[in-house]
């Protein structure tokens, strides 16, 4: 047993980067984001028995995904409409989204702003935002986020092209709305 | 929406999102916590020292061993009891966290909590709640330390749990220990109108400070 948490530690560490960055953007909060990677290692550790041999990466990122949801069901925002309903999220940002297409000079403009893509991304409903981590930083395949977040891989590319839709709309923003 | 936009729009993420780091403090706090599941999970006495020979080797024991000798000479006015005191609470926490058996009775509210000791002990623990100073009481449980049935009342702060130890203080106790830290767990201790509180957590000193500076002036119920 004692070997097998030695075995853990080595693998698991290897992936800390991409838990910390996944729960750092889910939560907001670097040091909420800290307690949720620790949790979730520590949650990973008593089910490593159980992973024979499938790949850790999306496995680790899903508990520390599950983890951080937990977390913000508890400490729901009044801001944040977590209860997530993919039409009702998702219809206001296309409303706005079909303005902005005929508009694509805009996106160019904002490109430089690396804080304004940051908050674009932050302002996204955690199940978008969780998407764009895992595909565009984390680069993982739509295989692998389909595991990492309990959803059949053809709902993976839908809710990726609805987040990338819905990130346009956000860049489009003007500034002083947020 | 196109491939192109679609490459286009990945290309601004990677270029301008920021991709968070883990600060080296968290490697080592999860090292850390592993290692005292570890610790815990090799539980008698021999064998733990026989984990910790394997995993060190025999040399780093020996400079551990000389370290701790030093350390606990250091430590002048610690007694040898108070130094077992520690262990045990500080496994006992650990225990508690690991087995998934935090609390007999779970409840935040302290009217529940307080009765539900009596007669399991020959004594009623003080029980407050500390919810509105950030601290709910999450519920209690019967432990045993210093060979004897203790109360354990369990409280949360944020995502830290803190174990409160309590017993009647013996007759020719000693000075009790201000606090200590083992294995990136703290401890501090008190006495209070004949009892003895021993609170022990993975929280940080101050904050735990601050939780045992907040039972002390609560008013007793």
């Amino acid at each position: 047993m004692t070997e097998q948490i030695r075995q853990f530690e080595a693998a698991a560490l290897t992936h800390l980067n991409a838990a910390y960055n996944l729960a750092r953007w889910l939560v907001r909060d670097e040091h909420v984001a800290q307690d949720m990677v620790q949790e979730a290692f520590l949650r990973a550790l008593k089910y490593y028995g159980s992973l024979r041999g499938s790949d850790m990466r999306p496995w680790l990122l899903s508990i520390v995904r599950n983890t951080c949801y937990t977390w913000l069901q508890s400490n729901k925002r009044g801001d944040e409409a977590l209860e997530f309903d993919e039409d009702r999220d998702s219809s206001a940002y296309e409303a706005a989204f079909d303005r902005a297409e005929n508009n694509p000079e805009a996106l160019l403009l904002h490109k430089q702003e690396s804080a304004r893509v940051n908050l674009a991304i932050e302002s996204l409903p955690p199940p978008f935002r969780e998407v764009l981590v895992l595909r565009e930083l984390e680069d993982l395949s739509y295989e692998e986020i389909a595991v990492v977040m309990s959803i059949p891989a053809g709902t993976v590319m839908s809710r990726l092209a609805r987040a990338r839709a819905m990130l346009r709309t956000a860049l489009l923003r003007p500034l002083s709305e947020e | 929406m196109d491939q192109h936009e679609d490459t286009e729009l990945t290309a601004l993420i990677k270029a301008q999102a920021k991709y968070y780091e883990a600060p080296p403090s968290l490697r080592d706090r999860i090292s850390a916590s592993l290692d005292r599941a570890k610790a815990a999970d090799t539980a008698p006495k021999p064998s733990r020292w026989a984990a910790w020979r394997q995993g060190w080797g025999m040399g780093l024991g020996f400079a551990f061993g000389a370290i701790l000798a030093v350390g606990i000479m250091f430590f002048s006015g610690m007694p040898g009891q108070q130094d077992r005191i520690v262990a045990q609470v500080i496994d006992g926490h650990v225990r508690s966290l690991m087995v998934a058996h935090l609390s007999d009775v779970t409840s935040s509210d302290q009217h529940t909590v307080k009765p539900w000791f009596s007669g399991k002990l020959d004594f009623s623990p003080p029980v407050q709640d500390l919810t509105a100073q950030g601290f709910p009481l999450v519920g209690g449980r019967l432990d045993y330390i210093d060979e004897r049935p203790v109360a354990a009342l369990v409280y949360q702060h944020r995502l830290h749990t803190i174990n409160v130890f309590v017993w009647p203080v013996r007759a020719n106790a000693q000075t009790l220990l201000d606090s200590a830290s083992r294995r990136g767990m703290n401890v501090t201790a008190w006495k209070d109108n004949g009892m003895q509180f021993w609170a022990v957590s993975d929280l940080n000193v101050k904050d735990l400070q601050r939780f045992s500076q907040l039972l002390r002036t609560q008013p007793k119920r």
